[in-house]
């Protein structure tokens, strides 16, 4: 993976120590919160209900072991001993305290990490292929691509005050499984009939208030122009995204009102001044990247045919190991997704485990998946029964990737400011509702996806189903999508009707899935049933009688999260 | 009695003498009076009266962040002072007018950020092509000045630097 240079040491180096002089300013009173807000979230710390919360950024979700030890350091010396992993591939902290920030990004910049633009109005991390490098349909390994990104995007002095947020994703597979086309621009690798690299763009996608997936823009931008073309993407952008309406300002809205076709007119006005021009990417710059992201040492081995006789093993493999190109060597997905906790939550004991299993089994690697998942990407085959059952000794091999308790869910209520409802919780009781593995395996894939608000972190607009909170004159409801997929192709769900409460949301997802068991054709997957009947039957069923509240789910157990900060600090919460 | 206003100009605080018409309510743009000595008009303005205006040196032009380097393209040449206006610090559309003055319509005169013009901000603008930064007035000028030394590196291109890192330097070491 890639590795700093003396140039990359110093600016993490020179971010920290302003971001500290920032932090002494603030806590002195010299700077008000209007403006820290934007300098804090810059650096990735939000102010949420019961601390504040820092994202650090994991380009395009690579992590080495030894920064995987330093999550669980962080974990424990400046948290509450746990962590969660971000639908962007990111990793972030719930409880810290503003003092501690900047000893924070200290520590990280000590394994090349740092949090720089995970938020504000800023061009955000790079998202990618969980299985780039690995994956048998890869074009080419946009890791290189995707730092070379990072780079440029990092503090850019022209794009740290857009409308809003920007971000970018890219891909080099001809399955998307980086959702490109939900992004502000999404980059997929093709190749044109000389062979030469370069990529297809998406603009406009992004989910959120209005949902919108990506318009193709260009088919073919040639390797060597991506930046520029980029470039002028943002600078129209920020030329003409609306600032007017927070609800309004995502390129996705330009997009929308000006056309695709003046978008693009506009962006090759500007792009005709600095394509070819001294940001055009040398072979030698993309060379020297690319040499970080070279193959593993893999042994030459051959496919090993795996024990049949452990039900569980074969469950695991059957549900949590995915192909890879060399012969013998398999992807693992480590699955955070364990009932009763929040879904894609880690514990600082869980972060050494899966560093420590990287370091035995997959030259030391990980990658955090937008699934908020582990995945360990270079495993012999002949190791994986040894992996199972160390994964499953830290919690970390539960066999349901792709299955309905695989659920993206966003913080929510019981953590931040913005959600309307719970998700974590409902996150909790829909797991327990569905705890029997053989239903489980029997339904298949399926994605659910839970958002506390209509920001959508949780992406519940490309959810299979999707699950949405929704305020309705102070109480928390439900409004429940189905038809939505996050890629190949991408498109959003329907909602189906009136929303409900949480203690009815189980068995109205019970409900869907009764229709699907009914109505499915051999080998097909509930989103196939789906597509070939419309959503019309499965509507009907889920309203054709009242659906009863799960009692139990009023209890005290599931309540919102009310536990106070233990901190007693001045420049904290509004809510305490 | 007034004191004198400083501004940050060239990486040092130095006195100023250059004032801003803004528009006060009910004022247009064709019949605004513009005052005697150094100032800086709205590009409104100066597009208005420009023929009354045009042998006045002492004249400059700030752009409102939701106006266009294009309007005033081929008469760039003719200020010695072009401002932008800064809002809100949040607004970030000045820092493209900016970088269009330096490198679309080829301004090499005083580039002066005005309005919400804060510390924090600074490095951004002067990479973006800024050479001039009127600080808010609440703010300490000083103080200030120091953030134009935040990074000592710099990834990419900009006004300020016309190649990216990895064509200025050798990488990798």
């Amino acid at each position: 993976m890639y590795r700093y240079d003396q140039f990359d040491h110093q600016i993490t180096a020179e971010r920290v120590a302003q971001f500290r002089d920032q932090v002494r300013r603030r806590l002195s009173g010299e700077l008000a919160e209007d403006e820290f807000r934007i300098l804090r979230l810059q650096n990735g710390l939000y102010m949420q209900i019961h601390a504040y919360m820092m994202r650090i950024a994991v380009p395009y979700g690579m992590v080495s072991s030894d920064q995987m030890r330093m999550f669980a350091h962080i974990a424990r010396k400046y948290d509450r001993g746990y962590g969660h992993l971000t639908t962007r591939q990111n990793i972030q902290f719930n409880w810290l305290k503003l003092q501690d920030a900047p000893d924070i990004l200290a520590d990280l910049a000590t394994v090349e990490m740092h949090a720089n633009q995970t938020s504000g109005n800023c061009i955000r991390n790079t998202t990618s292929d969980e299985f780039a490098g690995v994956a048998r349909d890869e074009i080419i390994d946009p890791r290189p691509y995707a730092e070379i990104l990072r780079q440029w995007s990092t503090f850019h002095p022209e794009f740290a005050f857009l409308p809003r947020k920007f971000k970018f994703s890219i891909t080099g597979a001809t399955t998307d499984r980086a959702a490109i086309a939900i992004n502000d621009v999404g980059m997929q690798a093709v190749k044109n009939a000389q062979g030469e690299v370069g990529f297809r763009v998406l603009v406009g996608g992004g989910l959120g208030r209005t949902p919108f997936i990506g318009t193709e823009i260009a088919s073919f931008i040639p390797w060597q122009h991506f930046l520029t073309y980029a470039e002028s993407i943002v600078r129209v952008f920020n030329e003409y995204g609306r600032r007017d309406n927070l609800y309004k300002a995502r390129i996705k809205i330009l997009v929308n009102a000006i056309g695709i076709d003046e978008f693009r007119r506009q962006v090759e006005e500007d792009w005709k001044f600095t394509k070819d021009g001294p940001c055009t990417v040398t072979q030698a710059e993309l060379d020297r990247v690319a040499a970080y992201f070279t193959v593993p040492a893999y042994e030459k081995l051959s496919d090993v045919t795996l024990p049949t006789d452990n039900k569980a093993f074969s469950n695991w493999v059957a549900r949590n190991v995915k192909p890879h190109k060399v012969a013998g060597y398999a992807a693992v997905v480590l699955s955070l997704k364990n009932a009763g906790i929040a879904p894609g939550d880690a514990t600082e004991a869980q972060m050494d485990a899966a560093a420590a299993l990287a370091d035995k089994y997959s030259f030391g690697e990980l990658r955090i998946s937008h699934m908020q998942n582990l995945v360990l990407a270079d495993v012999k085959q002949a190791d994986l029964f040894a992996l199972w059952e160390a994964a499953k000794a830290n919690g970390l091999a539960t066999p349901n990737i792709g299955l309905l308790t695989d659920i993206i869910c966003c913080p929510g209520g019981d953590y931040c400011t913005l959600a309307n409802a719970r998700s974590i919780t409902l996150a909790k009781a829909i797991d327990e509702r569905f705890d029997d593995l053989d239903y489980l395996h029997d339904i298949g894939e399926i994605d659910l996806n839970i958002s506390g608000c209509i920001n959508a972190c949780g992406h519940h607009h490309v959810g299979h189903i999707g699950i949405l909170g929704v305020d309705k004159s102070g109480e928390e409801w439900y409004q429940i999508t189905i038809g939505g997929n996050k890629g190949s192709p991408a498109n959003i769900g329907k909602v189906i009707g009136r929303s409900f409460s949480f203690a009815q949301i189980p068995e109205v997802i019970s409900r869907l899935l009764q229709v699907y068991v009914a109505k499915r054709d051999e080998g097909e997957r509930f989103i196939d049933t789906l597509r070939r009947l419309g959503p019309d039957p499965f509507k009907e069923f889920v309203y054709a009688t009242p659906v009863p509240e799960d009692e139990k789910l009023k209890l005290p157990d599931y309540d919102l999260l009310k536990v106070g900060t233990p901190y007693s600090l001045p420049l904290y919460s509004p809510r305490f | 009695m007034t004191t004198t206003k400083q501004i940050i100009k060239n990486s040092a605080v130095v006195n100023d003498d250059w004032s801003v018409l803004r528009l006060q309510e009910g004022e247009a743009a064709e019949t605004v009076a513009i005052p005697v000595g150094k100032t800086l008009v709205p590009l409104k303005v100066w597009l208005a009266q420009q023929s009354a205006l045009l042998h006045r040196a002492d004249i400059g032009v700030w752009f409102a962040s939701d106006e266009r380097v294009e309007d005033l393209q081929d008469h760039v040449a003719k200020f010695s002072v072009i401002a932008v206006d800064f809002p809100k610090f949040g607004d970030g559309r000045g820092y493209t007018i900016a970088y269009r003055l330096r490198n679309r319509a080829g301004y090499r005169g005083e580039l002066r950020a005005i309005g919400d013009v804060l510390r924090d901000q600074l490095f951004y603008m002067q990479r973006a092509g800024f050479d001039a930064f009127e600080v808010r007035a609440d703010k300490d000028i000083h103080e200030a000045l120091k953030s134009l030394k935040d990074f000592s590196i710099t990834y990419q291109a900009s006004t300020d630097e016309a190649q990216p890192l990895f064509r200025r330097v050798q990488r990798g070491a």
